[in-house]
C-alpha cells in the first residue's frame, strides 16, 4: 500500500476546498451546484480509498500497516517528524468519517438548494472532512492538535453559517470559546509531555507510558490535560453548554459534525492515547466518572426540550458520555489489574469505538430526519407537529429505525454497542452502571416522546411549509435509507474483534441477564412515552405540575448557562479581573510612561535655568570645571 | 631671605586670582576687560620669572612674553570696539543685561 | 638686599593696585589704578633683568592699552552705575580663592629646576637675534603676529564705524 494512497485520503477533501474557494466561488458563482459535485467526488474517492485501506489492514499482521516518517522541522536539536498511523483504529474511523460525510453531502444537495451561501457551505464541509481525516491519521500529537483546531474552526464557520442571524453568530462564538478552554489543557498537556519525554510521537509516548518511564504524577496531569481537550470537544460536563446552542447551524452540519464525527474526536483521542490513560488510575477513573455522570445529566435535560434538534443534541452528549464510560470502565479494570494489560488496552478501545461507530450512523440519521421534517413543516418545534407519518412515510420509517437503535433494541446496532459498555461498567464501576441503566430508560423515553409527538396523532401546526406537507426529494431520502440500513446492520460487522475486543454471538447475547435488564428498561421507556403522548392515559400536563421543581431544573439546563455567563464571565472575569487589569493599565503602565515624560520635562525645566546666556556664569562654570580637573589629577595620581 | 622663583610665581598666582575675580564678578564690561588685562600681566610675570631662573641663555621666555603682549593689545582693541558697538545699540554695558548666548 | 626691598615694595603695589581695580566703584579711578599696575609690572621686569620687556610693557600697555581703556570708559559712560559688583560675586570669590590655594600648593610643592647663572647683559640684541633668525628663530610667528594685528585693526574699525 503506497503511502500516497493514505495521504490522498485526507488531501482530496482539502483539494476540493481549494478548488471551491479559489476557482468556483470567484469565477463560477452562477453555477454553484458544481461545488456540491466536486465535494461529493472528492469524498467519494476518499471513501473508496478508505475501504481499500481497510481491506489491507484486515489482512495485515497485527492489523497495522507501517508508514514512513518524514522529518518536518529541525530547530537546533529539536526535530519534529510527521507521518500517518494506519492501524485498526484509524481504519475504522476513516470508514465512519468518509461514509457519513458522503451521505450528508448528498443530502445537503437537496437541503441547501437555493441558499445563497451554497458554495461556501461545501467549501467548509470539504475543509472539515479533510481536517477530520487528518486528525484520525496523524501519528504525532502536534499534528493531531493542528487538525483538532482545524475541525474546531470549521465547526465555528458552519455553526455561524447563517451569520446574519445573531443567535447563530453567538452560538458559533460560544462553541469556539468553550472548546478553547478544553484545548488549553490539551496543549499544556502536549507540551508538558514533550518536556518530559522529548517526543510528540504517539507511538513512542504509549511505549514510554507503559514502561513506566514517565513519573506517575506527571502522567496523571498529562492525561487529565489531554482529557480536558476531549471534554471540550465531546461536550462532556462541564464544557457541554455549547452543543445545544450549536444547533443554530444547518441541520446537515449538526448531523455530520455535532453527531457523528467532530464530537467523536474527543472519544477518538482518549482511545488513541488509551495506554497513557490506563497507566494512571486517577485519570482513567476521572474519565469514567465524567462520562457516566454526563450520560444521565444530559439525558435528564433531553426529557423536557421541545425542539427536536435540542433533544438530539442532549442525546448526543449523553451517548458520548456512554462512550467515555466504556473507555473508562475498561481502563479502571486494567489499572487495577483485573484485566491483563495487553488484552485490556485493545478491549477498551474496542468498547468505546464500537459505540462511536454505531452511534455515528443512527444519530446522523436522526438529524437528517429532523431536517427532512423541517423541510416540510418549516419548524423544529414538536408541539407544532403531529401526524406526519401519513405525509412522510419514508422519513417516519427511517427515524423510527434510528430511534429503536438508539434505545438499544435487539438486534439493531445500538443494542450491541451499548451492551458492551454496560457489561464492563457492571464489572468495574457499579455506581456508574446504575446511573447508566437509568439513562437507558430516559433515552428510550425522550426519543419516543419525540417520535410520538412528531409522527403520531394529528397535525397540530399552522404553517404548511414551502411545499405543503409532503415527503422530501430522493436526494435527501436516499442517504437516509442507506443510514437506516447501516443503523440496523452495523452491529453485525465484527468491529469489536477487529479492534481487539470480544466477539458476540447473534443470539447468545440474549442469554445474559444484563441484556434482558436493559431491554426491559428500554421497553419501559417506550411504553411510558406511548402512554403519555400517544394514548394519553396519563396527562403530560399533570405530570409536569407534579414534578414542577424537577421540570424547571431540567428545562433551565440546571442554570449552568446562567452560571457560566452571568457569574463567571460578567462578575468574576469582566468586573473583577479585567477591571483590575484595566485599572493597572490606565494608572500604572500609563502612569509610568506619563511619569517618565513628565519627569523629563521637569528635569528639562530645571536644567534650563543653567543656560542663562550670561558670559560670566559660563566663565564661572569653566573655572569650576578646571578646579575639578586639577583636583582629580591630584587625587588619582 | 633670597628672592626665589617661588616668590614671583606666587605673585603671579595672586594677580591671576584677582583678575579672575574681577572677570567673573563685575558688571561693567570695560572692567571685565581690565581684569582680563590683569590676568595677562600675571602670566607675563610668570613667564619672565621662568626665563630668569630656569633658562636665561635662551630668549624663548621673553619672546613668548612679546607675543602675549601683541595678542593682548589686539584683543583689547577688538574687545573695546565690541563694547562700544554694543553700547551704541543697547545703550548699556551691563554684562548682566547681555543674555543672548543661549540657543 | 636691594633686590629684595624692591621686590617686596613692587609686589605690594601691584597687588594693591589690582585689588583697587577690581573693588573700586568709580570706574575712572579703576582705570588709573590699572595704569599704576602696569607701571609696577614694568618695574618687576627690571628686577628680573628683562630690560627690553620693561620698556615694551610701558609702551604697549600703558601707552596704548591704558589709553584705549580710558577712551572706552569715556565713550560708554554710565555715571549712575559705575562699576558695581555682579550677582556672582560670592561664587567668584570662592572660585578665586580656591584657585589661588591650588596654585600656591602646586608652586610650593614642585621642585623647580633653577639655574645658577644670572643674566647680566642687555637683552635687546639677543631678543632680536632670537626673533629674526631663520632656523632657531621665531620669524614665522613674527609674521603671523603682524597679520593678526592687521586683522585686529580692520576688525576694530569695522565694528566701530558709524553707519
Amino acid at each position: 500500500m503506497p503511502p500516497e494512497v493514505v495521504l490522498a485520503i485526507f488531501l482530496l477533501p482539502f483539494l476540493s476546498f481549494v478548488i471551491i474557494s479559489f476557482i468556483i466561488r470567484p469565477l463560477l458563482s452562477h453555477r454553484s451546484q458544481i461545488s456540491g459535485y466536486v465535494t461529493i467526488a472528492a469524498i467519494g474517492t476518499s471513501l473508496l480509498l478508505s475501504v481499500l485501506v481497510l481491506t489491507e489492514v484486515i489482512s495485515a499482521e497485527g492489523h497495522v500497516l507501517s508508514m514512513p516518517d518524514y522529518e518536518w522541522l529541525a530547530i537546533g536539536d529539536i526535530t519534529i517528524h510527521i507521518g500517518v498511523t494506519v492501524d485498526s483504529l484509524s481504519a475504522v474511523m476513516l470508514i465512519v468519517v468518509t461514509s457519513v460525510s458522503l451521505l450528508v453531502q448528498i443530502y445537503s444537495q437537496g437541503y441547501m438548494r437555493g441558499d445563497p451561501g451554497y458554495s461556501r457551505y461545501f467549501a467548509f464541509m470539504s475543509l472539515f472532512t479533510g481536517s477530520m481525516l487528518g486528525l484520525v491519521l496523524a501519528d504525532n500529537l502536534l499534528f493531531l492538535f493542528l487538525f483538532w483546531e482545524g475541525v474546531g474552526l470549521c465547526s465555528y464557520l458552519l455553526i455561524g453559517f447563517w451569520f446574519h442571524k445573531p443567535e447563530a453568530a453567538r452560538a458559533a462564538m460560544k462553541a469556539f470559546l468553550v472548546t478553547r478552554l478544553g484545548d488549553f489543557g490539551f496543549l499544556a498537556a502536549i507540551l508538558f509531555l514533550y518536556t518530559k519525554t522529548g517526543t510528540f510521537d504517539i507511538g513512542e509516548l504509549q511505549h514510554l507510558a507503559l514502561a513506566g518511564a514517565i513519573g506517575s504524577t506527571a502522567l496523571t496531569w498529562a492525561a487529565i490535560g489531554i482529557f480536558s481537550g476531549a471534554v471540550g470537544k465531546s461536550a462532556q460536563f462541564p464544557l457541554h453548554t455549547w452543543l445545544p446552542d450549536a444547533m443554530e447551524g444547518p441541520t446537515p452540519v449538526s448531523a455530520l459534525i455535532h453527531a457523528a464525527t467532530m464530537v467523536a474526536a474527543g472519544v477518538y483521542l482518549v482511545a488513541r492515547m488509551f495506554p497513557v490513560f490506563a497507566s494512571s488510575s486517577e485519570a482513567i477513573t476521572t474519565v469514567a466518572i465524567i462520562g457516566g455522570f454526563t450520560a444521565i445529566f444530559a439525558a435528564s435535560m433531553g426529557l423536557v426540550m421541545n425542539d427536536i434538534k435540542r433533544v438530539l443534541a442532549y442525546s448526543t452528549i449523553s451517548q458520548l458520555g456512554y462512550m467515555m464510560l466504556g473507555l473508562g470502565a475498561v481502563g479502571v479494570a486494567v489499572a487495577s489489574g483485573a484485566i491483563p494489560l495487553e488484552h485490556g488496552l485493545a478491549l477498551g478501545v474496542a468498547v468505546g469505538i464500537f459505540h462511536l461507530f454505531s452511534h455515528a450512523f443512527f444519530k446522523s440519521l436522526l438529524f437528517l430526519g429532523a431536517g427532512s421534517v423541517n423541510h416540510a413543516t418549516g419548524t423544529f418545534d414538536i408541539r407544532e407537529m403531529g401526524g406526519l407519518r401519513k405525509a412522510m412515510p419514508w422519513t417516519f420509517g427511517t427515524f423510527l429505525i434510528a430511534s429503536l437503535s438508539l434505545a438499544g433494541i435487539w438486534p439493531l446496532a445500538g443494542f450491541w454497542s451499548k451492551e458492551g459498555i454496560l457489561a464492563h461498567a457492571w464489572e468495574s464501576t457499579p455506581i456508574l452502571f446504575y446511573l447508566a441503566m437509568i439513562t437507558v430508560f430516559m433515552t428510550a423515553f425522550y426519543m419516543f416522546r419525540v417520535v410520538f409527538l412528531t409522527f403520531g396523532g394529528e397535525y397540530r401546526g399552522q404553517s404548511q411549509g414551502s411545499h405543503g406537507l409532503h415527503e422530501s426529494p430522493l436526494v435527501m431520502i436516499g442517504p437516509m435509507v442507506l443510514l437506516a440500513i447501516l443503523s440496523v446492520a452495523a452491529g453485525w460487522f465484527p468491529i469489536s474483534e477487529f479492534l481487539g475486543g470480544e466477539s458476540h454471538s447473534f443470539f447468545g447475547a440474549l442469554a445474559h441477564p444484563l441484556a434482558w435488564a436493559s431491554l426491559v428498561l428500554a421497553g419501559g421507556g417506550i411504553l411510558l412515552a406511548y402512554a403519555i403522548y400517544s394514548r394519553k392515559w396519563l396527562s403530560a400536563e399533570s405530570l409536569r405540575r407534579a414534578f414542577a421543581p424537577l421540570y424547571t431544573l431540567f428545562a433551565r439546563k440546571y442554570w449552568l448557562d446562567e452560571l457560566y455567563e452571568r457569574v463567571f464571565v460578567v462578575r468574576i472575569l469582566i468586573d473583577g479581573i479585567f477591571a483590575a487589569l484595566h485599572w493597572f493599565d490606565d494608572h500604572i503602565v500609563d502612569g509610568a510612561v506619563n511619569g517618565i515624560a513628565g519627569g523629563t520635562v521637569a528635569v528639562g525645566r530645571v536644567v534650563r535655568k543653567a543656560e542663562t546666556g550670561q558670559l560670566q556664569a559660563y566663565g564661572l562654570a569653566i573655572f569650576i570645571g578646571i578646579l575639578a580637573i586639577i583636583a582629580c589629577l591630584f587625587i588619582f595620581s | 631671605m633670597a628672592i626665589g622663583l617661588e616668590h614671583f610665581l606666587i605673585l603671579s598666582a595672586i594677580l591671576f586670582s584677582i583678575g579672575l575675580y574681577g572677570a567673573l564678578a563685575k558688571r561693567n564690561a570695560v572692567v571685565i576687560l581690565m581684569s582680563i588685562e590683569i590676568m595677562l600681566n600675571a602670566v607675563n610675570i610668570a613667564m619672565v620669572a621662568f626665563w630668569h631662573y630656569s633658562a636665561p641663555m635662551l630668549m624663548t621666555g621673553q619672546i613668548f612674553v612679546i607675543f602675549i603682549m601683541v595678542v593682548a593689545a589686539a584683543e583689547a582693541a577688538v574687545g573695546l570696539a565690541l563694547i562700544i558697538a554694543i553700547y551704541r545699540s543697547r545703550d548699556t554695558v551691563d554684562a548682566e543685561k547681555f543674555n543672548l548666548m543661549k540657543w | 638686599m636691594a633686590i629684595q626691598v624692591a621686590f617686596w615694595v613692587l609686589a605690594a603695589v601691584i597687588v594693591g593696585a589690582a585689588l583697587a581695580v577690581v573693588l573700586q566703584r568709580n570706574i575712572f579711578r579703576a582705570a588709573l589704578f590699572l595704569v599704576l599696575c602696569f607701571f609696577t609690572v614694568a618695574g618687576i621686569y627690571v628686577v628680573l633683568s628683562a630690560d627690553f620687556l620693561a620698556g615694551a610693557q610701558v609702551l604697549i600697555y600703558v601707552g596704548a592699552i591704558g589709553v584705549l581703556i580710558i577712551f572706552a570708559i569715556m565713550l560708554t559712560r554710565e555715571t549712575q552705575r559705575g562699576s558695581p559688583s555682579g550677582r556672582l560675586r560670592l561664587p567668584a570669590l570662592l572660585v578665586g580663592l580656591l584657585f589661588l590655594a591650588t596654585m600656591v600648593f602646586v608652586i610650593v610643592s614642585t621642585d623647580w629646576h633653577v639655574v645658577a647663572e644670572i643674566p647680566t647683559e642687555p637683552t635687546t640684541s639677543a631678543i632680536a637675534q632670537a626673533l629674526f633668525s631663520g632656523e632657531e628663530g621665531f620669524v614665522l610667528a613674527f609674521e603671523i603676529a603682524a597679520a593678526l594685528l592687521l586683522a585686529a585693526i580692520i576688525g576694530a574699525i569695522v565694528l566701530v564705524r558709524e553707519k
